[in-house]
């Protein structure tokens, strides 16, 4: 398995390029731009500590995330809105670290395809 | 997932809202929907997407639960709203796994789901279905909306025949004040008809039909029914005539399997006698309160025959049961809806509590309100399966009974202003043929005549019946007297009319007369061998109920009779308008002065 099968289900992403066509790219860059917004309000959900915005932030980026066929990182979002779901708040701010470096490299991995 | 959906599989173009804040998220559903040939029009949260809605008229909307401003659920109510009527599914777009938000989504009126990330064949599959079930959606309402609009046209219709109905039905004297009916009707027509007129005689014809099934097609052989009833009873026809022309017009009209059950009474007052044809509908009944003691005697009439329009007419049996009646006395017709009424328990009222109504009356002015309160307050929360149609005649005082005729309209022609007509008939005529209204339609000509046909009819029906029955027939009235006589004598008469092999009766009239007033001469002469009509006056100032020969009714409405040599002439004048000052009273005479002026008289 090469560097982007590991953060990417690439049959999906093969899929999704070939509904896009030729906005595949403009996908990419909206997902990174959306992602952007997306963390930071996880950010400030976490610093609010209400699990209840956690739960829903996280929600939301779990389910672009998996539009764009990254298991891994919609996995994190998965345990993280779990998390909030259950009311609980502590372990959140190690999740978010986990649910960055694993965006970084989605990211990195899509710029490659 | 390399199957691919052809976008053809969708007849008409899908126009699809997407609402979803995710700007990843919709860029991803509008490609996979464009790709299978879809319109989509997009919102990026709730409030948004009611604005589309409103705007764009999408046929499916795709719909994300969590959305700022306005979530999914808030919106999908008021969607849903909007939509009133018409039928616009909403699929939920969310990875929400815990049941009580699904469950959410449907109480908020959400039809589907879709989770993320969108499986491309699951979302055609599930369009594909709610295009189907918009579809069908729209063809049932559109029928829905055509039986709406079907069922006000029916019953616009049956509201007009029904009043074309009740003007030719209701022609009749069913208002007289000794007749109570009910028709309750189960739709705006029923199957029932209640018809009632008086016949040139001067008696009552009272007919109760109830036609196999309910509604408009019940109600069809309604119209030529009646039509048959009234036309044959002013022309002047005989009860056995109408049945006939009823049943033949029924059987001619009407298809296989539809007929009507019905009981047809004639009711004489004045000879205090009803004759009934009963085809097909329960037991009936003469009520005769004061016979028992004061106990009550009901006398059943049974049905003999079968319904109206079964039979073709060389097979109708139009033969009457007579039965004797007196002031104070009911007749009762129902049709089966009375037994057959049931409770909530399906019980039916039946013929046994039927009776018992009869048997609880103390007062006979309440019965008719008795029997429609015992019926009601049997089914109460249960069905009527039939019509309930209930006719009561009560047998008056002949002076209280007085139908109403119509006036001679001004603009007519006088008709035909002074003639002569000699009618003679011999036995195989005379088996068969009733002359009456044959020579009363002659007479009805002259429209001055009009205003008296029930005294001219009567004057014609007793003069030939005498002719007929006592003097070629030789058949005795002081029969009639006998209690079982009665019927004896019409058995006689039909029996020795049968055999008949010889004999004649002459009937002549001699009509003169003009605006101011007139003369009609009736003479009827028989075969027979005349009687002793010389002891006459004697008999009639004996006995002021002397009814031989109907001489007292004749006397009554003629200015004179005459009665010649050797018993089997008999001349009888009718005057009106002036000509009835200038003779005087009427008297019974022997020599035949007759009122004409000598010049015209007939010898």
């Amino acid at each position: 398995m090469n560097v982007e099968g590991e953060h990417l289900d690439l049959d999906a992403l093969n899929e999704l390029k070939q509904v896009m066509g030729d906005d595949f790219s403009l996908l990419v860059d909206t997902f990174t731009n959306d992602s952007v917004a997306r963390i930071e309000s996880i950010s400030e959900a976490i610093a609010s500590g209400e699990p209840d915005a956690i739960r829903r932030s996280a929600h939301s980026f779990k389910g672009s995330s998996g539009n764009m066929g990254a298991p891994r990182l919609t996995e994190l979002c998965r345990l993280l809105e779990e998390l909030g779901h259950n009311g609980q708040v502590e372990g959140s701010h190690e999740l978010m670290e986990q649910i960055v470096e694993e965006y970084e490299q989605v990211k990195q991995a899509l710029s490659q395809i | 997932m390399k199957t691919s959906i052809d976008s053809t599989t969708i007849n008409t173009k899908t126009k699809i809202l997407v609402a979803d804040d995710s700007n990843t998220d919709r860029m991803v559903l509008d490609a996979i929907l464009r790709k299978q040939g879809h319109e989509v029009v997009m919102a990026e949260n709730g409030r948004e997407a009611i604005e589309v809605f409103c705007k764009e008229k999408p046929n499916i909307i795709l719909l994300d639960a969590l959305m700022p401003e306005m979530d999914g659920f808030e919106a999908a109510q008021k969607i849903k709203e909007l939509a009133g009527e018409d039928f616009v599914p909403i699929i939920f777009l969310t990875s929400l796994q815990q049941a009580d938000s699904l469950a959410h989504c449907l109480d908020a009126g959400g039809d589907d789901f879709l989770s993320k990330p969108y499986n491309r064949v699951i979302l055609q599959a599930k369009i594909n279905a709610f295009v189907r079930m918009c579809g069908m959606h729209n063809t049932v309402q559109k029928q829905r909306d055509q039986i709406i609009e079907h069922n006000h046209r029916l019953l616009r219709e049956q509201e007009i025949a029904k009043r074309v109905f009740d003007k030719v039905a209701h022609a009749g004297c069913l208002d007289i004040p000794n007749i109570q009916y009910s028709l309750s009707p189960i739709a705006v027509f029923n199957g029932d008809v209640a018809l009632a007129g008086v016949t040139t005689a001067g008696t009552l014809v009272v007919l109760l039909g109830d036609f196999t099934g309910h509604g408009l097609d019940a109600a069809i052989g309604a119209m030529p029914m009646a039509q048959a009833f009234y036309s044959m009873l002013a022309k002047g026809f005989s009860l056995r005539d109408i049945l006939r022309e009823i049943n033949s017009k029924l059987h001619e009209i009407l298809p296989v399997g539809v007929f009507s059950c019905a009981l047809v009474a004639d009711i004489n007052f004045a000879a205090g006698s009803i004759h009934v044809w009963n085809g097909g509908l329960p037991d009936c009944v003469i009520y005769r309160p004061e016979v028992n003691a004061g106990q009550g005697q009901i006398t059943k009439l049974h049905s003999r025959h079968l319904p109206f329009g079964i039979l073709p007419s060389k097979d109708f049996d139009d033969s009457v049961e007579v039965y004797e009646v007196q002031p104070g006395d009911g007749l009762y017709i129902w049709s089966d809806g009375i037994h057959e009424a049931q409770n909530e328990q399906g019980e039916m009222f039946g013929e046994k509590q039927l009776w018992e109504v009869f048997n609880n009356n103390r007062d006979m002015r309440r019965l008719f309100e008795e029997l429609n309160q015992g019926v009601n307050a049997f089914i109460q929360g249960g069905t009527l399966d039939d019509d309930i149609s209930l006719i009561e005649v009560k047998i008056v005082e002949p002076e209280e009974f007085k139908p109403v005729h119509s006036k001679v309209l001004g603009n007519e022609s006088a008709g035909p202003k002074d003639w002569t007509l000699k009618y003679q008939l011999r036995p195989d005529t005379l088996r068969e043929f009733d002359p009456l209204p044959l020579l009363l339609h002659v007479l009805m000509q002259v429209s001055y005549l009009r205003p008296h046909s029930t005294e001219i009819y009567t004057v014609m029906a007793e003069l030939y019946s005498n002719a007929l029955e006592h003097g070629v027939l030789m058949l005795d009235s002081a029969m009639k007297n006998s209690p079982n006589g009665f019927s004896e004598y019409y058995r006689l008469r039909s029996e020795r009319l049968a055999d008949l092999k010889e004999g004649l009766v002459s009937l002549e009239v001699r009509y003169c007369g003009d605006a101011q007033g007139g003369r009609l001469k009736i003479t009827v002469e028989d075969s027979g061998q005349g009687f002793d009509y010389q002891s006459l006056p004697q008999k009639l100032s004996e006995n002021e109920n002397y009814s031989g020969r109907g001489i007292g009714l004749l006397k009554s409405i003629c200015e004179s009779i005459a009665y010649f040599e050797p018993g089997n002439r008999v001349q009888a004048i009718f005057a009106w308008g002036d000509r009835t000052k200038e003779s005087g009273t009427s008297h019974l005479n022997e020599h035949g002065s007759l009122g004409f002026s000598t010049n015209e008289s007939i010898s």
